[in-house]
C-alpha cells in the first residue's frame, strides 16, 4: 500500500473502444463484405455458365391430353396462386426447351406437371445442332439421296446419319475455305480494282491504255471468279443426303444433309462420352464464328476483337501517359498551373465513359476520320473508309478514357523515386535527360506497369463508349486478316462486353440465348485477367531486377 | 589508370614533400587545386555561405567540420555545381579549380561533375547490376568498348577496396550489398571516371564501426592518387583520415588549418570548445 501510493497505477486500463477489438472486427467485415461479393458474383456467373455447354438428357414427355413432347428441362418453377387455400398441394411447372423452332415456332414451352402422364428418356432420341433453326429434337425416319432411298426406319437411318456426317462437315469447311481464301481474295482485288476505276474518273484521266489496263484485268478476275464459284458449288454438291426427321409431336420435315453440325443420341452417352461432348462445345464455343443472330455458335471474332483493341489500347496508352507523367513530374515548374492540371487529370477518370464515346465520335470519327477520307481515299466516297466507326477510332478512344490512370501511377513512381538516386548519377556527370533515360525510366518501369494493368482492366471492360466508335453486333471480317496490309484497322469489330449486351437484351430469342450471357461474361473475365496476369509477370520480373533480396 | 597505379606507388610520398615544400609551416600554399575567395553563397533570400576563403591541396585530404546546419554541405554541394539543382540559389565570390573559375558563364556543368565525383551521405546505387553501376559513369561519356569497361569496373572495385568481395557477382543486383558495401561501390562508382577530386558528403553517417574503418582506410590509399574533400561529424573521423581542416560555424569559415594544429591548438575559441565537446 505504501509503495504504491500516489504513482500511476500500472494496471492495464479497461474499456473495449481504447483495446482497439472493435476496429479489428470492423475492418475484418469490410473484408468479408468485398470477398462475399466477388465471389458470389463469380458463382453466378459460373453456376450458370458452365452447365450451358452440358449434353443433358432430352426428355420424352407424353402429356394427359394425349399430346408428345421431347426436349430438355431448362427450369422448374412454383405456380404461384395467391388464392389457393392453406394446406392445398403446390403444384409446379417446367420449362421445356423443345427446339425444333421451324416447325413449333417456339423454343420453349411450359408444361404443368400435373399435366405430364409419363416421363421417360428414350435412347433412341437424336439431337441435331443446326446451321440454321437451332437444336432439332426427335428422330430421323429416312435418309435419301435424291430419288434412291439410302436408309428407312430410326436405326438405320441414324447408323446412316453417323456414316455420312463426317465427310458433310469436311466438304462444308472445305467450302468454307474456297469461300474465305480465293473467293475473299477475288472479291478484294474486284473492290479495288472498282476504286482504281473511279479514282482515274475523278482524276480525269483519258480513256487510255490504263482503263484498258484495268478492264482486262477485271474480265480475268471475273473469268477466275466464275471458275472459283463453279468450283464451290461442285463442292457443296457432294453432300446431296436428305434426311427426313419427325418429331415428338408427329411432325416430319425434311433437311439436307450439309445443315447439321453435329448429331448425337444424348440419352445413350455415357458420363465420359458427355466430358468429351462437354470440351468439344466449349471449343466450339471460342473458337467459332456466331450463328443466327449471336444466340449460337462461337465467339471467337468477339475474343479477337476484345484482345485487340486492348493491345492496341495499351500500345497507344503506355507512352502517352508515361510522357505526360514525366513532364509533369521533371520538367513541369511546380506550381498552381501545374496542380490545377494534375487535379484535372485526376477528374478526367470520373467522366462518363459514354462522354469519351461522343468525344471519339466527334474528333476521331468525323473529324480526323473525315479528313483521312477526303485527302486519301476520295475514290471510296460517300462510302467512308476510316470516317466511320473502327476498331483503331475505338482503341484511340478508349486510350483516352484510361490514360488519366497511367498518368497517376506514373507520377507516382517518380515522385517515389529518391533523389539521391538521381543526383548520384546527375553527379557522375549525367544530363537531366540521360539521368531519367538511363537511371529514372528502368527504375519507375513497375508503376507504369501496374497503371497499364489498371487502364487494361477498365478498357477491356468498357462497353459503352465503343457502341459509337466501331463495335457491331455481327462483323463481316476480322481486323487482321491474309490480305496485304494485313492489318485493318479501319474495319469494325467484335467485342465480348458489347456481345454480352446484344445476346442479353437485343436478342430475338431470349430465353435460347441467356446461358450464352453467362458464358461470354466468363470468358471476358478469363480475358481481363489473363491480359492482367502477364503484365503482373513482367512487373514481377522487373521489380525482382531492381529490387534486392537483402534489403 | 590500371589496376597497377591503383596500388600507392613507392615514389609518391618523396614527390609530394617536393611539391609541398615545408608542409608543417602554416597551411597550404603552392598551386591549391581548389580556391575559394570571398564566396557566398544564398539559398533564395537565405544566405548559407559568408565570404568563405579556402585553398585545397592536390592529393590531399580536407575535411569540413562543423554543427549541423552550419554551411559545410553547402559548400561541398558548390564545389561539383550540384547545388543548381535548386531552384533561386546564387553565388558571389570566386571558386576556382586549377584556375579555372567554376561558375564561370562558359562552364559547362556536366564536365565540372565528371572532375569532381561526388559521394553521398545516404548510399544511392542504381538499381542495378554492380558492374553497370560501376561504368555508369562511362557509359554516360560513350565508352562502349567491353574490355575497356570490364577493366575500368575492376580497377575501380579494387580502387574501393571491394573487388574482392564482389568480383564473383559482378551482375547480381547493387542493392543486394550491405551497407557499407554499397558505400564502397559508390566511392567506386565515382572512382570509374578518373575525376581529380572526390567530394565526399558524410561518407560513413549511416555505416557501422567497422564498415566507417574500412572506408577511413580506403580514403587514407585514395589521396595518393586523388585530392579528397571530407564532410564529416565526427571529429575522431577528421583527426585520423585528414590533412586539413576547416571548422564552419553558421555559414562562416571559422578556422582553416592543418588538422594537428585544428586538434591540439587551435587559435579560436569556438573550435576549441567544439573540439573538446564544450559547445553550447
Amino acid at each position: 500500500m505504501s509503495a504504491s501510493e500516489g504513482r500511476p497505477s500500472l494496471a492495464r486500463k479497461s474499456g473495449v473502444f481504447r483495446s482497439g477489438e472493435p476496429f479489428i472486427w470492423v475492418t475484418g467485415s469490410g473484408l468479408a463484405v468485398a470477398v462475399l461479393m466477388v465471389f458470389g458474383l463469380l458463382w453466378l456467373v459460373l453456376a450458370n455458365g458452365l452447365g450451358f455447354f452440358w449434353p443433358a438428357d432430352v426428355h420424352l414427355f407424353a402429356l394427359e391430353d394425349g399430346r408428345a413432347l421431347a426436349g430438355r428441362v431448362a427450369a422448374r418453377e412454383r405456380i404461384p396462386d395467391p388464392d389457393a387455400a392453406p394446406g392445398t398441394p403446390e403444384r409446379w411447372r417446367i420449362k421445356v426447351k423443345q427446339g425444333n423452332r421451324d416447325l413449333t415456332g417456339e423454343d420453349f414451352v411450359w408444361v404443368d406437371e400435373s399435366a405430364v402422364r409419363s416421363r421417360t428418356t428414350p435412347a433412341d432420341v437424336v439431337v441435331l445442332e443446326r446451321r440454321e433453326w437451332g437444336d432439332f429434337y426427335g428422330w430421323v425416319s429416312e435418309v435419301r439421296d435424291g430419288e434412291t432411298l439410302l436408309a428407312s426406319g430410326r436405326e438405320a437411318s441414324w447408323k446412316k446419319v453417323v456414316e455420312l456426317l463426317p465427310r458433310a462437315r469436311e466438304v462444308h469447311e472445305e467450302a468454307l475455305r474456297l469461300e474465305k481464301g480465293p473467293i475473299g481474295a477475288v472479291n478484294f482485288e474486284k473492290e479495288k480494282l472498282r476504286l482504281e476505276r473511279k479514282k482515274l474518273e475523278l482524276e480525269g484521266a483519258a480513256a487510255g491504255s490504263k482503263r484498258n489496263g484495268l478492264d482486262a484485268e477485271e474480265r480475268a478476275l471475273q473469268a477466275e471468279y466464275d471458275r472459283l464459284f463453279a468450283a464451290l458449288q461442285e463442292v457443296r454438291a457432294g453432300v446431296k443426303a436428305v434426311l427426313v426427321l419427325e418429331t415428338a409431336g408427329g411432325l416430319t420435315k425434311e433437311l439436307p444433309l450439309s445443315q447439321v453440325v453435329r448429331a448425337d443420341r444424348v440419352n445413350g452417352m455415357g458420363r465420359l462420352a458427355k466430358a468429351g461432348r462437354y470440351a468439344a462445345n466449349v471449343w466450339a464455343f471460342v473458337s467459332e464464328d456466331p450463328r443466327e443472330s449471336n444466340t449460337e455458335g462461337g465467339v471467337f471474332p468477339a475474343i479477337f476483337g476484345t484482345v485487340l483493341m486492348v493491345l492496341i489500347m495499351s500500345v497507344v496508352v503506355t507512352p502517352l501517359g508515361v510522357l505526360t507523367a514525366f513532364y509533369l513530374r521533371e520538367y513541369a515548374k511546380q506550381g498552381p498551373v501545374v496542380s490545377a492540371v494534375r487535379i484535372a487529370v485526376n477528374n478526367l477518370a470520373g467522366v462518363p465513359s459514354i462522354v469519351y464515346g461522343v468525344f471519339g465520335l466527334g474528333f476521331f470519327i468525323y473529324f480526323v476520320g473525315g479528313s483521312i477520307d477526303r485527302l486519301f481515299y476520295p475514290e471510296a466516297l460517300p462510302a467512308p473508309t476510316w470516317g466511320t466507326g473502327g476498331i483503331l477510332w475505338a482503341s484511340l478512344t478508349l486510350s483516352l478514357l484510361t490514360v488519366p490512370v497511367v498518368i497517376v501511377s506514373a507520377e507516382e513512381g517518380l515522385a517515389a523515386i529518391p533523389r539521391g538516386m538521381r543526383e548520384a548519377s546527375l553527379a557522375l556527370g549525367a544530363t537531366k535527360f540521360e539521368t531519367m533515360w538511363r537511371v529514372v525510366l528502368p527504375a519507375v518501369m513497375p508503376s507504369i506497369l501496374t497503371g497499364l494493368i489498371l487502364a487494361m482492366a477498365r478498357a477491356a471492360g468498357e462497353v459503352a463508349p465503343l457502341m459509337i466508335t466501331g463495335v457491331v453486333k455481327l462483323a463481316p471480317s476480322l481486323p487482321v486478316d491474309g490480305f496485304a496490309p494485313f492489318f485493318h484497322l479501319d474495319r469494325k469489330f467484335m467485342h465480348l462486353g458489347f456481345h454480352i449486351y446484344d445476346v442479353g437484351f437485343q436478342s430475338p430469342n431470349v430465353d435460347a440465348a441467356r446461358p450464352m450471357v453467362f458464358t461470354t461474361t466468363i470468358l471476358l473475365i478469363l480475358i481481363v485477367v489473363a491480359l492482367n496476369l502477364t503484365a503482373i509477370v513482367i512487373r514481377g520480373r522487373l521489380r525482382r531486377k531492381l529490387r534486392s533480396s537483402g534489403i | 589508370m590500371e589496376a597497377q597505379t591503383m596500388s600507392p606507388p613507392v615514389t609518391v610520398p618523396p614527390l609530394e614533400l617536393r611539391t609541398v615544400p615545408g608542409a608543417e609551416g602554416s597551411a597550404p600554399e603552392a598551386s591549391p587545386l581548389i580556391e575559394l575567395e570571398k564566396f557566398s553563397f544564398w539559398y533564395g533570400e537565405k544566405q548559407a555561405l559568408f565570404d568563405i576563403d579556402l585553398k585545397v591541396r592536390e592529393r590531399s585530404v580536407t575535411a569540413f567540420i562543423g554543427p549541423s546546419g552550419c554551411g559545410k554541405s553547402t559548400l561541398l554541394r558548390c564545389l561539383n555545381r550540384m547545388n543548381d539543382l535548386i531552384d533561386g540559389v546564387r553565388q558571389e565570390g570566386s571558386l576556382r579549380v586549377a584556375g579555372q573559375d567554376l561558375y564561370a558563364a562558359d562552364v559547362d556543368v556536366v564536365s565540372v561533375r565528371k572532375r569532381l565525383g561526388m559521394v553521398f551521405q545516404k548510399s544511392n546505387p542504381f538499381p542495378k547490376s554492380i558492374f553497370e553501376n560501376v561504368v555508369y559513369g562511362l557509359r554516360i561519356q560513350g565508352e562502349r568498348n567491353k574490355t575497356v569497361l570490364r577493366d575500368a569496373c575492376e580497377s575501380a572495385l579494387r580502387g574501393a577496396a571491394l573487388w574482392d568481395e564482389v568480383k564473383d557477382r559482378l551482375d547480381e543486383s547493387a542493392l543486394a550489398l550491405s551497407g557499407g558495401q554499397m558505400q564502397r561501390l559508390c566511392i567506386a562508382r565515382a572512382l570509374a571516371v578518373e575525376p581529380e577530386v572526390v567530394l565526399m558528403d558524410e561518407p560513413c553517417s549511416a555505416l557501422d564501426p567497422i564498415a566507417t574503418a574500412k572506408i577511413e582506410e580506403l580514403i587514407f590509399a585514395l589521396k595518393e592518387r586523388f585530392t579528397i574533400v571530407i564532410v564529416t561529424h565526427n571529429m575522431q573521423q577528421a583527426a585520423r583520415v585528414s590533412d586539413e581542416t576547416g571548422f564552419f560555424m553558421l555559414g562562416k569559415l571559422v578556422e582553416f588549418d592543418r588538422t594537428d594544429v585544428i586538434f591540439t591548438r587551435p587559435k579560436e575559441k569556438m573550435t576549441e570548445d567544439y573540439i573538446t565537446g564544450r559547445f553550447g
